[in-house]
């Protein structure tokens, strides 16, 4: 078995990504932009590379999801990037540039790798998990953290608010979301 | 050796109701052209107008998109290429201006100029990829290339140009972007 998909014995459905597909489905998205990450793999990629609904574009690399988030948009197409935070950091500039200073509702998914859910992003004891927050206050962009069920009921808000705005939002994914 | 300018002139007999990616010096040789409400500018971040493309591509699959991109900038996505291939939008004609240099950045040379971009695009899937040096064998061959089903790869190989004025705030202009974005978006 693929070891996205081993789950812990014991472990329990604290975030099921089948409740956050129907939120991203509820929120109109027809698009998901993707570079895999473990957080989201089994739980929610998978599912939606097998969900006949939603229109997957694998990519190289995670910028690359801002500028086909860009060119959707303008033909009226809404689309979520799923990607890792690494990538996040990575795609700084294209952000900074397209989302933010052209002030488009690029709206990413961000899986925290090995980020620990019994603690908050900032007090995350990896780096690179920590710094994901401050980077987006400082860019300004709306960010919302899952990390059990009762997340997902942000996800439609941001979303909409994101084109409603016509801003960019991230929704931060904490812990493993279970494909059921 | 072609020079860009003359190569988008030849293009633009070709352009109808496409929607037109460029960016950097490529944007201001086919501003000069004249303007046109679907030509899209509004870029942002260098090596990313072939992602734009693909987005387009992807939203109005009844349109044909046409992407101008610098070779610098090709370089810095060069993982497009496989994007790209495998999404395969039959609407895309990707064409990479390759004069050797980074012309907006002080006119330093790209890494490699031999590089044969053309073949990259072959071997990531593209069904049809072409480079021209000619600027007769373009002008012969520039119409039926961009109809094809593609997504079409070419290369221009172009010698640098005449210094250009990049007057940017006007190029990527807000109202500009508007305009695209009413053309293009659903009702």
């Amino acid at each position: 078995m693929d070891a996205d998909l081993v789950e812990e014995p014991g472990a329990k459905a604290l975030l099921k990504g089948s409740g956050i597909l129907a939120a991203i489905k509820a929120s109109g998205i027809e698009y998901i932009l993707s570079v895999p990450d473990i957080t989201t793999s089994g739980g929610l990629l998978r599912p939606i590379a097998r969900d006949p609904q939603l229109k997957l574009v694998r990519v190289c690399k995670e910028d690359e999801c801002i500028g086909i988030a860009s060119g959707l948009h303008y033909c009226g197409r809404r689309a979520l990037s799923l990607i890792q935070h690494t990538g996040f950091l990575d795609s700084i500039n294209a952000i900074r540039g397209v989302a933010v200073e052209y002030r488009q509702p690029i709206c990413m998914m961000i899986g925290l790798l090995q980020h620990d859910p019994d603690t908050t992003p900032k007090n995350s004891p990896r780096y690179g998990v920590r710094i994901v927050e401050p980077i987006l206050d400082a860019m300004g962009i709306p960010h919302h953290y899952l990390g059990e069920d009762a997340d997902v009921a942000k996800i439609k808000p941001a979303i909409d608010e994101a084109y409603a705005k016509s801003f960019p939002v991230a929704l931060l994914i904490g812990r493993r979301p279970t494909a059921s | 050796m072609m020079k860009r300018d003359e190569c988008f002139k030849i293009l633009a007999r070709h352009v109808t109701d496409e929607i037109v990616v460029s960016t950097y010096s490529s944007a201001v040789d086919w501003l000069a052209l004249g303007e046109r409400t679907l030509n899209y500018f509004s870029v942002g971040a260098m090596g990313l107008d072939s992602s734009h493309a693909l987005g387009l591509a992807l939203g109005r699959p009844d349109k044909r998109v046409i992407c101008l991109q610098g070779d610098g900038s090709f370089l810095m996505n060069l993982g497009c290429l496989v994007t790209i291939a495998a999404a395969a939008p039959k609407n895309l004609v990707h064409l990479v201006v390759q004069n050797g240099t980074y012309e907006a950045n002080g006119s330093h040379p790209i890494p490699n100029n031999n590089a044969d971009f053309a073949a990259m695009a072959k071997s990531a899937g593209y069904p049809h990829a072409y480079e021209f040096s000619q600027l007769a064998n373009f002008e012969q061959q520039a119409g039926h290339m961009i109809k094809q089903d593609g997504p079409v790869f070419a290369t221009l190989r172009v010698e640098p140009s005449r210094p250009l004025t990049y007057d940017y705030p006007k190029l990527y202009d807000a109202a500009r972007r508007e305009a695209i974005k009413a053309a293009l978006g659903r009702p």
